[in-house]
C-alpha cells in the first residue's frame, strides 16, 4: 500500500517500491489467467477445427505468405520491445521511447495485416457465421488481435506518461508490465502459428 | 436495431406486476429517504467511492443478504407451486424462469459476494495488513459484481428472465429454442460479474503472498487465510474458462456463430464441458472458504489449536487440485461412455478423502475442548452432520452406473442443497455471528440467534430430506408439477412446510440484525470471544488504518499467544508513526455504471448504443492510467488519539501506555 522505497539501488527501478513489486506479481498472475483463457480458446478450436459444415477449409483460405509476414512482424516487435526494456534498465529515456515506438509500429503493421486477412476470409466465404471451424478460428485470432490492439493503445498512454514524467519507479513499472504483456502476446502467436496455420496447411 | 417496445416490460402476470410496482416504490422510497436525511454526500464519500476493504466487504455482504432474499423468494415460490399436485400458482414457463434465476442468483450473486465480502473484511486483518494489495481494483471488483447482479435481477421485469436452467445447456439455451432476450441476460450479466471475481482472485493472491505481517510464514497463517488463498488460485484457474464459454455463447446468440448451436457443425456438448470445467471448481470456490470459516470457529470455541493444521492445508490443496478433474460427473448420461465415466467416477470419489480428513480434524479439535455453545459454534456443529449427508449422497452420485438411476431427479437437488446450504449458508451465518462485533462493535443477539439457528436448521432438513425419497421414487427435477396419482403429494407438502419454517428462520436473522443495531450492548471488548487470530488484535469496529503498529507473529494462533505471554498487546506513543492510506476514487463506481448500461444495451442487441456506452469503459481505463494520486497520510497524533480511546476502555486486553 505504501509507496515507500526500499532504496536498495541494486534492484532495477521498477522493483524498488513494495507497491511496484505487488503490481508486477499481480500482473504475472493475470497472465496466468490469460493463459487459461487462450488455452480454452485453443481447446475450442481443436475440437471444432475439422467441422467445416460444407464451408471452406483451412487449405482453402490460409495464405501462408501473409501469415509469415505477420509472424516476422510480431516476433521482431517482441525483440525490439526487449531492447526497449534494456534501454530502460540503462536509464536511457530516449532509447526506451524510440524502441517502444518501433515496437508499436511493428505491432500496428501486424494488426493491419490481420485486418486484411479477415477481410480476405470474409471474401472467401469464411465468416463468423459460416461454420464451427470459421467461428472458432475467427474468435481465436480475433481475441489475440484485440489484445494486440489494446496493447498498442495502452502503450501509447504509457509513452505519454514517460514523456511527461521521465523514468520513475512508477513509469518504469508500467513500462515493464506492458513489456511482459507484449511478450506474452508473442508467445500466444507462436502457438497460433504452429497449431492453427502450420497444422492447418499440413493436415 | 429493431426495438420491440411492446416486449420491453414484462406484462400480463399479476405477480410480476406486483414486483414491478414494489421495485418502483422501493426506489422512490430510498431516494426520498436519502434526500430527507441529507445523506447523499455521505453515501458518496463513505461508501460509493470507498477503497477501504472493510467497507467494500460490508457492501458485498449487504448485497449478498439482499440476493439471498431474492433467491430465497424464488425457492419458496417453487416450493409453493409443488406443494400440492397439479397446482397452478406458477405455469411451466414461469417455473423455468424461477429455477434458473434461483440457481444463478444463489451461486453467483449470493454465495460468491457473501464469501468474498467476508474475505474482504477479514483477510487483511487476519494477516496483519492495512488493506489489500490493490484497494482501488478491489472497489472495481465490487462494482462489477454489483453491476452484473443488478443487470441479472432486472431481467424478470424488463425483457424477461433466462429460462434454460442455471447450467443453460445448448441447444436449449441457443437462439433457436430460446429466442427471447432472457438468455442474453445470462450470458452478459454473469460475464460482467465474473470479471469482477477474477480481479478479486488476483487481488487476494497478491495480498496474501506479499502483505503478511512480520513473522507470519505461510505455515503460521490462519486457516481462513489459507482457504482464501487456495480459493483465489482456483478462481484464477477456472473463471477464464467461463469467461470464454459465456463469450462464445454471446457470439452464438447475438452474432450467429456456431460454437454450440448444432447447425453449422457446432457442438452442444462443448458447452456442457466448458460450463462444468468452470462449474465444478466453482462449487469448491464457494465451499473452501466456508471450510476455513468453520476451522477458525471450531478452534476458537473449543479453545484449542486446530487439530492437524498441516493435514488441513494439504487437504485443501488436494481438494483444489482434484476439483479440476471431475467435471464429467455432471453428465455421465450424456454419452461419454463407460471408460471415461469410470475415470471420472474415481476422481470424484477421491475428493471424499481429503474432505473426510477435514471432518476428522474438526472433530478432533473439539475432543476434550471446553466447548462454548455460542451461535457461531452451533452453526458449525450443525454443519458437520448435514454436510456429511450431502457428501455421502455425493459419493452415491459419483458412481456412474448408479447415477443413471437417479440423475436429474430431486435426489440430486437434495444432494447439492445438502452441500451448499450447510457448506455455504451455515458458514456465512456462522461467520456473520462470529465477526459481527469486529465489523460493527456489537454482537448479534444470542437468544434471537438461537431461534434463527433452530428454525433454519430444522426447516432446512424438512425441506430437503424428503427430496431424497422423492428423487429415488422418480420425481424429476425442474418439473413444475406432478399428478396426484404419482403419490408424491405428501412428501412435497412436507418439504414445502419445511421451507416455510426455513423462511421464518431467515426472517429471525433479519430481525436479529435490526434488534442488535437498535439495542445491543456497545460496551464490549474488542475481543469478545477470547479468540486466537490477529483480526482481534485491534479495535472493533476496526479503525481505517487497521493497526497502529503492525503486529509481529511468532506462532500459529498468534493473538492467543500474545495474550498468554502478555506480549505485543500494548502500544506506546512513540511507536506510532504517520500512516499512509490510499485515497477514495469514483472511477470504480463509474465503471460499474458504464458496464451496466453497456451490458443492458447488449442484452437488447442494440449495438450502436452499446458501442457508445463501452467508450465509457475506455474512458475509465484512460483516466485511471493517468491517475498518479498516491494517497494521503493519517497523522501520528490522530492515530494516538484513536488508539488511546479504545485501548483505555475498561476490560480491554489491549493497552495504551505513555
Ligand atoms: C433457501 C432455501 C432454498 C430453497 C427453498 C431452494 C429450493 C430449490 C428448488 C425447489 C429448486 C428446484 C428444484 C427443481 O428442479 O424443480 C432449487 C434449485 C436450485 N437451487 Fe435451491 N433452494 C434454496 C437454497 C439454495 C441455495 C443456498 C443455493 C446455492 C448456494 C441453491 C442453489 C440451487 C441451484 C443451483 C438449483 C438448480 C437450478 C437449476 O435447476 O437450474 N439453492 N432450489
Ligand atoms: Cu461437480
Amino acid at each position: 500500500m505504501s509507496a515507500n522505497l526500499t532504496a536498495s539501488s541494486d534492484l532495477p527501478l521498477e522493483y524498488q517500491s513494495e507497491q511496484s513489486k505487488m503490481n508486477i506479481l499481480g500482473f504475472w498472475i493475470f497472465l496466468g489467467a490469460e493463459i487459461v483463457l487462450f488455452a480454452t480458446l485453443f481447446g475450442v478450436y481443436g475440437v471444432l477445427a475439422e467441422r467445416h459444415a460444407g464451408g471452406p477449409t483451412q487449405q482453402d483460405i490460409f495464405v501462408i505468405k501473409d501469415v509469415l509476414i505477420q509472424t516476422v512482424l510480431l516476433l521482431t516487435s517482441s525483440f525490439t520491445c526487449g531492447i526497449a526494456i534494456f534501454e530502460m534498465r540503462r536509464n536511457r529515456l530516449k532509447g526506451l521511447i524510440t524502441w517502444l515506438v518501433i515496437t508499436l509500429l511493428l505491432g500496428g503493421g501486424f494488426l493491419f495485416m490481420e485486418i486484411n486477412e479477415f477481410i480476405h476470409y470474409v471474401h472467401e466465404g469464411a465468416a463468423l457465421q459460416t461454420s464451427a471451424f470459421t467461428s472458432s478460428l475467427l474468435v481465436l485470432l480475433g481475441t489475440h488481435g484485440a489484445h494486440v490492439a489494446l496493447g498498442i493503445g495502452w502503450a501509447i498512454l504509457i509513452i505519454m506518461q514517460l514523456l511527461k514524467r521521465g523514468l520513475t519507479t512508477e513509469t518504469t513499472r508500467k513500462t515493464f508490465i506492458i513489456g511482459l504483456y507484449w511478450h506474452f502476446l508473442d508467445v500466444v502467436w507462436i502457438f497460433i502459428f504452429t497449431f492453427v496455420y502450420l497444422e492447418g496447411l499440413v493436415g | 436495431m429493431n426495438i420491440k417496445w411492446d416486449e420491453f416490460f414484462v406484462t400480463g402476470d399479476p405477480l410480476i406486476l406486483g414486483a414491478q410496482i414494489s421495485i418502483v416504490l422501493t426506489m422512490v422510497g430510498i431516494i426520498a429517504l436519502l434526500t430527507y436525511l441529507k445523506r447523499w454526500t455521505w453515501l458518496w464519500r463513505e461508501w460509493l467511492t470507498t477503497v477501504d476493504h472493510k467497507r467494500i466487504g460490508i457492501m458485498y455482504i449487504l448485497s449478498g443478504v439482499v440476493m439471498f432474499f431474492r433467491g430465497g423468494i424464488d425457492g419458496l415460490m417453487m416450493k409453493a407451486q409443488t406443494a400440492v399436485p397439479e397446482n397452478e400458482f406458477l405455469n411451466a414457463q414461469h417455473y423455468n424462469e424461477v429455477f434458473t434465476t434461483h440457481g444463478v442468483i444463489m451461486i453467483l450473486f449470493m454465495a460468491m459476494p457473501l464469501l468474498i465480502g467476508i474475505m474482504n473484511v477479514i483477510i487483511p486483518l487476519q494477516i496483519g495488513a492495512r488493506d489489500v494489495a490493490f484497494p482501488q481494483l478491489n472497489a472495481l471488483s465490487f462494482w462489477l459484481f454489483f453491476s452484473g447482479a443488478m443487470l441479472f435481477n432486472i431481467s424478470f421485469v424488463i425483457g424477461g428472465s433466462p429460462d434454460a436452467g442455471w447450467t443453460s445447456y445448448f441447444p436449449m439455451a441457443g437462439k433457436e429454442f430460446s429466442p427471447s432476450i432472457g438468455n442474453n441476460y445470462y450470458a452478459i450479466a454473469i460475464q460482467i460479474a465474473g470479471i469482477g471475481t477474477l480481479i478479486s482472485g488476483i487481488n487476494f493472491i497478491v495480498t496474501i503472498l506479499k502483505m503478511r505481517t512480520k513473522g507470519m510464514t505461510l505455515m503460521k497463517m490462519p486457516m481462513f487465510s489459507w482457504t482464501t488463498l487456495i480459493t483465489s488460485i482456483i478462481i484464477v484457474a477456472a473463471f477464464p474458462i467461463f469467461t470464454v464459454a459465456l463469450a462464445l455463447m454471446t457470439f452464438d446468440r447475438l452474432f450467429g456463430a456456431h460454437f454450440f448451436t448444432v447447425s453449422g457443425g457446432g457442438m452442444d456438448m462443448l458447452w456442457a464441458n466448458l460450463f462444468w470445467l468452470w462449474g465444478h471448481p466453482e462449487v469448491y470456490i464457494v465451499v473452501l472458504p466456508a471450510f476455513g470459516i468453520f476451522s477458525e470457529i471450531v478452534s476458537t470455541f473449543s479453545r484449542k489449536r486446530l487439530f492437524g493444521y498441516t493435514s488441513m492445508v494439504i487437504a485443501v490443496a488436494g481438494i483444489a487440485f482434484l476439483s479440476m478433474l471431475v467435471w464429467v460427473h455432471h453428465f455421465y448420461t450424456m454419452g461419454s461412455g463407460p471408460a471415461v465415466n469410470s475415470v471420472f467416477s474415481l476422481t470424484t470419489m477421491l475428493i471424499a478423502v481429503p474432505t473426510g480428513i477435514k471432518m476428522f480434524n474438526w472433530l478432533f479439535t473439539m475432543r476434550k475442548g471446553r466447548i462454548n455453545f455460542s451461535t457461531p459454534m452451533l452453526w458449525t456443529l450443525a454443519f458437520i452432520p448435514c454436510f456429511l449427508i450431502g457428501g455421502t449422497t455425493g459419493v452415491m452420485l459419483a458412481m456412474a452406473a448408479a447415477d443413471f438411476q437417479y440423475h436429474n431427479t430431486l435426489f440430486l437437488v437434495a444432494h447439492f442443497h445438502y452441500t451448499l446450504i450447510p457448506g455455504v449458508v451455515f458458514a456465512v451465518f456462522a461467520a456473520l455471528y462470529y465477526w459481527w462485533p469486529k465489523m460493527f462493535g456489537h454482537k448479534l443477539n444470542e437468544k434471537i440467534g438461537k431461534w434463527h439457528f433452530w428454525l433454519f436448521v430444522i426447516g432446512f432438513n424438512f425441506t430437503f430430506f424428503p427430496m431424497f425419497f422423492l428423487g429415488l421414487d422418480g420425481a424429476v427435477r425442474r418439473s413444475f408439477t406432478y399428478s396426484a396419482e404419482s403419490g408424491y403429494g405428501p412428501l412435497f407438502l412436507l418439504s414445502a412446510i419445511g421451507s416455510a419454517v426455513l423462511a421464518i428462520g431467515f426472517a429471525m436473522f433479519v430481525y436479529n440484525i435490526y434488534w442488535s443495531i437498535r439495542h445491543a450492548d456497545r460496551n464490549i471488548s474488542s475481543d469478545p470471544w477470547d479468540a486466537r487470530t490477529l483480526e482481534w488484535a485491534t479495535a472493533s469496529p476496526v479503525q481505517d488504518y487497521n493497526f497502529a503498529k503492525l503486529p509481529e507473529v511468532k506462532t500459529l494462533d498468534a493473538f492467543w499467544h500474545m495474550k498468554k505471554d502478555n506480549e505485543g498487546l500494548t502500544i506506546e506513543d512513540k511507536e506510532i508513526k504517520d500512516i499512509h492510506m490510499p485515497n477514495n476514487s469514483g472511477i470504480p463506481f463509474f465503471m460499474g455504471v458504464v458496464f451496466t448500461v453497456a451490458g443492458f444495451f447488449l442484452v437488447f442487441e442494440w449495438y450502436i448504443p452499446a458501442a457508445i456506452a463501452s467508450l465509457g469503459i475506455f474512458a475509465g481505463l484512460i483516466i485511471r492510467s493517468f491517475d498518479y494520486n498516491d494517497g494521503h497520510h493519517i497523522h501520528a497524533e490522530d492515530v494516538r488519539k484513536v488508539e488511546r480511546k479504545w485501548r483505555n476502555r475498561k476490560g480491554e486486553v489491549h493497552k495504551h501506555v505513555g
